[in-house]
């Protein structure tokens, strides 16, 4: 059951997403997965592509629907998951937040982000912008899509989005 | 290091009798080979440069990096396409510092030059101050790349003059080329979107990773555990397949996979509906280009690569593939979703989120695969006391299975044999 947003304050929008940057960074993602709906949705589109762009007709990086997301999650969690074995170590750094758009029962919110990744020695930076869309459950807000726009000219020299931006 | 000591002992040990074939590993690490492999790979091979189908309109463009140079792929005003040097004529600045987008006409923002984009000088400040001749015999138009041809809508450019056709270069890839093209009624496109990175491995890393049915089970375990969890399962369809040389550096292997395939493999997963849409598009195969044919196309997977860096992977979705060196443990790499274009929006949903599963720096393999790149490239810093790879597998064989290391060898052949062509026998 969906309640109204109207009386959400950035605080509490803040508070959602600075507990997701922490969940991330000690590597809690099955409690990072709770935060999202039963039809949660995260994006990472490609650089080269139109901000609202869709997965259905654009090429990605990641594009999860709940299903594909939780696989992630557990993949993650694997010692097989070899790109993120042994785990790097990130920081999330979240920024800049601002309620854009409220409809009746969901809110648009920005965010600036920079997400460092160390591992073996070398630490590497993801520099963008959050893109939420927040409903209001039983119990506290819940990310029903994340889409995180990378300001960079692909992923150089990232090589790779082996972690959850 | 001076180029006579990179050559004192072999870069490819092929001992057919023994069964071995190894490759010294210093081949990834050293800037003297690296500076050889420009020379004599990447400045006299076809090289791709872009797909037909990112050009729709007169006036199109896209800037591309294609071995160091930024070259203008264009379709001019009577619809030609047409590579450039993307560096004005006058004193080399980049008349073009957009990705892509339609233009009748490029300015040099330097000085002002203006060239259309058939390469032609259209405009001149202060024509005044030049020799009546100046620009006559296209001496101030822009530089076109040596050579450019297409094959099935890949076009590739080559910077050697002398170099044999593409028809020529290309040998056996041709018909496995054409497997990919005859998907298509309308025409195959590449899906907007480019997946761009950089491996800190060496670029040859990547070719081998690029074909290799044999890394599949331990590198990807994971992949596989998403495809078992998956709604309804997999099709009980085993992998199995063949490796194959296709002349001049270039192999494929050919297989079977449980994955789904847009054209036309269906699994439990695209539903009811999904089984009719695929039949429809088997169907269509059937009668274009007949049973045997359509089958081959349909149900069969096939990573092919192309001498020196071009990866063409029709495998759950497909991928077309290039990268370049930029130091001995660098490389940039570029990835494109190529599609048909008569595709409804059902199925084209289902390639991209079977490409995203799979393909590319944020999906279920990938990553492992880059993180297998650099593990090797830090190995080799072991060179001196290990110096070499194996890549051995199957060659015992008749006939190469698709988890076996011919395809590696074919490509190696060629390497070696392009990067020690004229060397003194000393060197060599």
């Amino acid at each position: 059951m969906m309640k109204d947003v109207q009386s959400v304050t950035r605080e509490q929008v803040e508070d959602l997403m600075f507990l997701e940057a922490e969940l991330l960074d000690e590597w809690r993602l099955r409690e990072w997965l709770a935060l999202f709906t039963d039809d949660g949705a995260y994006y990472v589109p490609t650089t080269d592509c139109a901000p609202d762009a869709s997965p259905d007709s654009a090429l990605f990086y990641v594009a999860d629907d709940r299903f594909r997301l939780e696989q992630r999650v557990e993949r993650l969690l694997k010692r097989t998951a070899h790109a993120e074995f042994p785990r790097s170590k990130t920081r999330h750094l979240v920024s800049n937040v601002r309620i854009r758009s409220r409809g009746e029962q969901e809110l648009q919110v920005g965010a600036a982000v920079i997400t460092n990744r160390t591992k073996m020695g070398l630490t590497e930076t993801y520099i963008g912008s959050y893109r939420y869309r927040i409903v209001a459950g039983e119990n506290g807000l819940r990310i029903k899509e994340k889409r995180c726009l990378l300001d960079m000219d692909g992923l150089k020299p990232n090589g790779r989005i082996s972690i959850i931006l | 290091m001076d180029l006579s000591m990179a050559r004192a002992s072999p870069l490819v040990w092929n001992d057919p009798q023994a069964g071995r074939f190894r490759v010294a590993r210093r081949s990834f690490t050293e800037s003297a080979i690296l500076r050889e492999e420009y020379e004599r790979i990447f400045d006299r091979c076809w090289l791709y440069l872009g797909h037909e189908s990112e050009l729709p309109k007169p006036g199109d463009f896209v800037t591309r990096t294609i071995a160091r140079r930024s070259v203008l792929f264009t379709r001019d005003a009577k619809g030609q396409i047409r590579g450039f040097f993307n560096t004005c004529p006058h004193r080399g600045a980049q008349i073009c510092r957009e990705r892509k987008g339609n233009a009748k006409s490029h300015q040099c923002f330097y000085h002002g030059w203006v060239f259309g984009a058939d390469g032609a000088l259209k405009s001149l400040p202060g024509r005044e101050s030049y020799g009546p001749q100046f620009s006559e015999q296209g001496q101030a138009d822009l530089v076109p790349v040596p050579k450019l041809e297409a094959y099935r809508g890949f076009w590739f450019l080559c910077f050697d003059r002398n170099a044999e056709t593409l028809a020529d270069y290309l040998a056996g890839a041709k018909a496995w080329i054409d497997l990919i093209a005859d998907q298509s009624e309308a025409g195959m496109a590449v899906v907007g979107g480019t997946q761009e990175y950089q491996i800190r491995a060496n670029w040859k890393l990547l070719t081998e990773n690029s074909i290799d049915g044999y890394h599949a089970i331990n590198t990807h375990a994971t992949y596989v555990d998403y495809l078992k969890n998956m709604k309804g399962g997999l099709s009980p369809v085993p992998f199995e397949g063949t490796g194959y040389d296709l002349g001049n550096g270039h192999a494929v292997i050919e297989y079977k996979a449980p994955w789904g395939r847009p054209v036309a493999q269906w699994i439990p997963l695209w539903g009811e509906d999904g089984k009719r849409e695929l039949e429809a598009v088997y169907q269509r195969l059937c009668q274009r280009h007949g049973q045997q044919r359509a089958d081959r196309i349909a149900f069969l997977n096939r990573n092919m690569f192309i001498f020196p860096n071009l990866v063409i992977n029709d495998i759950m979705a497909i991928t077309v593939r290039s990268y370049f060196p930029t130091a001995p443990d660098a490389m940039q790499v570029f990835g494109w979703a190529l599609a048909p274009q008569e595709e409804n929006p059902w199925a084209r949903k289902f390639r991209l989120s079977n490409f995203l599963e799979f393909l590319g720096p944020g999906g279920f393999a990938t990553p492992d695969d880059v993180e297998a790149l650099e593990q090797c490239q830090r190995g080799y810093e072991a060179m001196k006391e290990a110096p070499w790879n194996d890549i051995s597998k199957g060659m015992n064989k008749a006939r190469a299975d698709y988890d076996d290391e011919l395809q590696m060898r074919v490509f190696w052949s060629e390497w070696q044999r392009r990067i020690s062509e004229g060397q003194s026998p000393r060197a060599a």
